[in-house]
């Protein structure tokens, strides 16, 4: 019997064309559309097409109707808020930076979708990311690096487990990006000329301090100072949830030559400021690790690291220093390693593992 | 795969080739404008005045107490804003219940934020409105009580009459949303003490986009579409002819097989809550269980996640719903579960099933095994279903 496969349609044109390789491929495939965020602002609601028609959802049974493939919603509010926008406003508030999609992928992607597919008979989840799943010499499974090295997802995946890349197809990696479009073009997919999505998908306006605001209310820091490493006062901030490190724009500081944001204080409440070589770090200790293409890490060992989404990669040392700890040491200083972010490691474009950087 | 299994007949229902087949000759023969003088539209208007004749025979009213409208939210949106706009120098205060139709909910809401005061009055756990509430909630600024006949989640009939006395008693109008029952169970105006009701076509065998309000001779409610003539000059815009004719043959259809639908509908009902209620464990009947439309199975299954039963459902070829059809793109539990006192996790996973004359036992025998089955496999994978029967089972 053909093998089924639910695949996470957002109403984009990769995980569009991705439904249609996997039909290609053979596959039984159900498309579903994850409802995780209903924006309750009146305006949002009539941009969007009001509670039945959210357009996303609309664009990917479109899309499904087209490749003649059934389509359901299904809901995940609930523990999209549990697990990502309440995750994402806790990190702010205690001065870190952090990553919503790797957190969504992890908990609401590959964790409850992929249980609602398997409790419908499903053998397979399927999305339009630009990685690939392969099962290593070592029998371990690992994300490898899309043949689109601009659009690479990987870095957002790295926290997947052993069971759920096990259970997961990513057929959008294999394809460059332009490809993909092609072949949306070429069947007459509704959806081939949508732009790509670039925001943080809660945040459409991308006003972060104003969602943590909204969300936060009371709890959030107010104003505070910024200071420098020695401990001196020189202006006043809007309030940490504002800031990330390594922020050069918006400081409204006329110190007459260029600074940054260095390190976020929750304690203090002060954000710390300094010059352009005050924000290079020669390593990072990061926690909640992650073991994917590699097993543990007993031995030290060398391996590329990225510390944040866009970011190409560096060389680097890698060491256990501890329950749950592993210190990264770079071979050439990086710049803005901000705590919240991840680092991933990688070797010859396949994940190692990685965690949460410190 | 066997062949589809349709239990969603509060959702719509299949127009019933009569009907369709009465409609027909007003797309291409009679095609006529009502309002002319020449005679292919005075065929037209005929038409448009015998299903006026039928419809209002069926409620026992008079012909010209009954307006077409494009449907029931309109017919619920018309009797609200109007009479809300017409007694609103006797007072702006209206009484309906927590489980209305969003028809009903929404225009209330919208009348709220026009200065309306509004008093959602509660139902008991059966969803049966509660009385006293009600007579206590009104007010010497009280103009309109809203109530549904039936309900469209749980299907529970509403003692529409007594509602109607208190409100005739005291002065108030009364209208009721009766787009699950009309047609499906007797329903007389006067005597029921109804001033204004609601009715959809789509709901008993009829075509889409029709339906009607009922109102009541006296009452001064402002026209709902201006323009024309038509509809007494309260609903303007050229009458929807074939629709009309539509609407009509399914009432008069309905009135002649009402007996014989409802005893069959209610042993196909009866069988499936039975069979439910025996082979599956750790279930809840939502609703009442004898003031209830024949048609109304709804059912909550504890540890089992409603939008995943239906899904699995559908791969089987069986349409159910999990309360009303317009809430299956939102997020919220049903309103009308809450009320009758289900938490949360539970309100979200309730199961309805409408049967209708056509489905047949070994039908339900089908569905009954699909959510056995169904409900067990999801069971199996729920931690909370785990961890529930390690400590109540020895």
């Amino acid at each position: 019997m053909k093998e089924t496969v639910v695949v996470g349609m957002s109403g984009g044109v990769d995980s569009s064309v991705a439904a249609y390789l996997l039909q290609e491929q053979g596959y039984r495939v159900i498309g579903v559309t994850m409802q995780v965020w209903q924006d309750e602002d009146e305006a949002a609601k009539e941009e969007n097409g009001g509670c039945c028609g959210l357009s996303a959802v609309e664009d990917a049974r479109r899309a499904a109707q087209f490749l003649g493939i059934p389509h359901y919603v299904m809901n995940f509010r609930k523990e999209f808020r549990e697990k990502v926008t309440d995750y994402f406003v806790e990190e702010y508030l205690h001065g870190r930076t952090p990553n919503p999609c790797i957190a969504c992928n992890r908990y609401v992607k590959w964790e409850s979708l992929l249980q609602r597919s398997l409790a419908l008979g499903a053998d397979y989840i399927a999305t339009g990311h630009y990685a690939r799943v392969e099962k290593l010499p070592n029998g371990r499974y690992a994300l490898r690096n899309s043949v689109t090295e601009a659009k690479d997802q990987t870095y957002a995946l790295y926290s997947l487990t052993q069971y759920q890349l096990s259970h997961t197809l990513m057929p959008a990696g294999d394809y460059e990006k332009s490809r993909i479009r092609e072949i949306a073009r070429k069947l007459g997919l509704p959806v081939a000329d949508k732009p790509d999505s670039q925001e943080i998908c809660f945040i459409p306006d991308n006003d972060y301090a104003g969602f943590i605001d909204r969300q936060a209310g009371e709890c959030v820091p107010g104003p505070g100072n910024f200071v420098t490493a020695s401990g001196e006062i020189i202006g006043r901030h809007k309030g940490i949830t504002h800031y990330t490190v390594g922020q050069r724009k918006g400081l409204n500081l006329a110190l007459g030559h260029p600074v940054f944001v260095t390190r976020i204080c929750p304690e203090t409440n002060e954000v710390m400021i300094g010059e352009n070589d005050d924000v290079f770090s020669g390593e990072l200790t990061c926690g909640k690790i992650h073991y994917m293409g590699m097993e543990n890490l007993e031995e030290p060992r060398d391996a590329m690291v990225k510390i944040r989404y866009a970011h190409k990669g560096t060389p680097c040392r890698l060491e256990k220093i501890g329950e749950d700890r592993v210190r990264c040491i770079f071979r050439e200083p990086v710049r803005a390693v901000t705590p919240g972010q991840a680092a991933v490691f990688y070797e010859n474009g396949y994940v190692l593992g990685g965690g949460t950087i410190l | 795969m066997g062949q589809t299994i349709y239990l969603d007949h509060a959702a719509t229902t299949k127009t019933s080739p009569q009907v369709v087949e009465a409609m027909l000759p007003y797309f291409t023969d009679y095609y006529g404008n009502p309002s002319s003088i020449y005679s292919a539209g005075s065929a037209a208007k005929g038409a448009v005045m015998k299903a006026r004749e039928t419809i209002a025979a069926t409620l026992g009213v008079k012909t010209n107490e009954i307006y077409f409208t494009a449907g029931g939210s309109e017919a619920d949106n018309w009797a609200l804003v109007a009479a809300a706009e017409a007694y609103e120098s006797k007072g702006k205060h209206i009484i309906t219940s927590k489980i209305e139709h969003h028809a009903v909910l929404h225009t209330c809401a919208y009348l709220e934020k026009r200065g309306f005061e509004v008093t959602y009055v509660n139902v008991d756990e059966n969803g049966i409105l509660k009385l006293e509430e009600l007579k206590h909630a009104i007010r010497p600024d009280t103009i309109l009580i809203s109530v549904m006949f039936a309900n469209n989640e749980i299907g529970t009939v509403q003692p529409i009459k007594e509602i109607g006395a208190i409100a005739r008693e005291r002065g108030i109008l009364f209208h009721t949303d009766a787009v699950q029952a009309y047609g499906h169970m007797p329903i007389r105006a006067e005597e029921m003490n109804i001033d204004m009701l609601s009715a959809s076509g789509h709901k008993f065998y009829g075509p889409k986009g029709i339906g009607f309000l009922y109102i009541r001779t006296g009452l001064k409610l402002r026209s709902f579409l201006h323009g024309g003539q038509q509809e007494r000059g309260r609903r303007a815009g050229t009458e929807n002819v074939p629709g009309i004719v539509g609407i009509g043959k399914a009432a008069e259809l309905a009135a002649e097989r009402m007996e014989e639908n409802e005893k069959k509908e209610r042993a196909l009902r009866d069988y499936l809550t039975d069979r439910i209620e025996k082979e599956i464990p750790y279930c809840r009947l939502n609703g009442d269980r004898e003031r209830r439309l024949s048609n109304n199975v709804n059912f909550s299954f504890r540890f089992v996640e409603g939008e995943s039963l239906l899904i699995m459902l559908d791969m089987k070829g069986i349409c159910a719903s999990s309360g009303s059809a317009c809430t299956s793109g939102s997020l919220d539990p049903s309103h009308v579960l809450l009320a009758v006192g289900l938490p949360h996790e539970i309100a979200h996973g309730s199961l309805r099933l409408t049967v209708g004359a056509e489905n047949t036992r070994e039908e339900m025998d089908r569905t009954v095994e699909a959510i056995k089955e169904i409900v067990g496999k999801l069971r199996e994978m729920s931690p909370l279903y785990e961890d529930f029967i390690k400590k109540n089972v020895p």
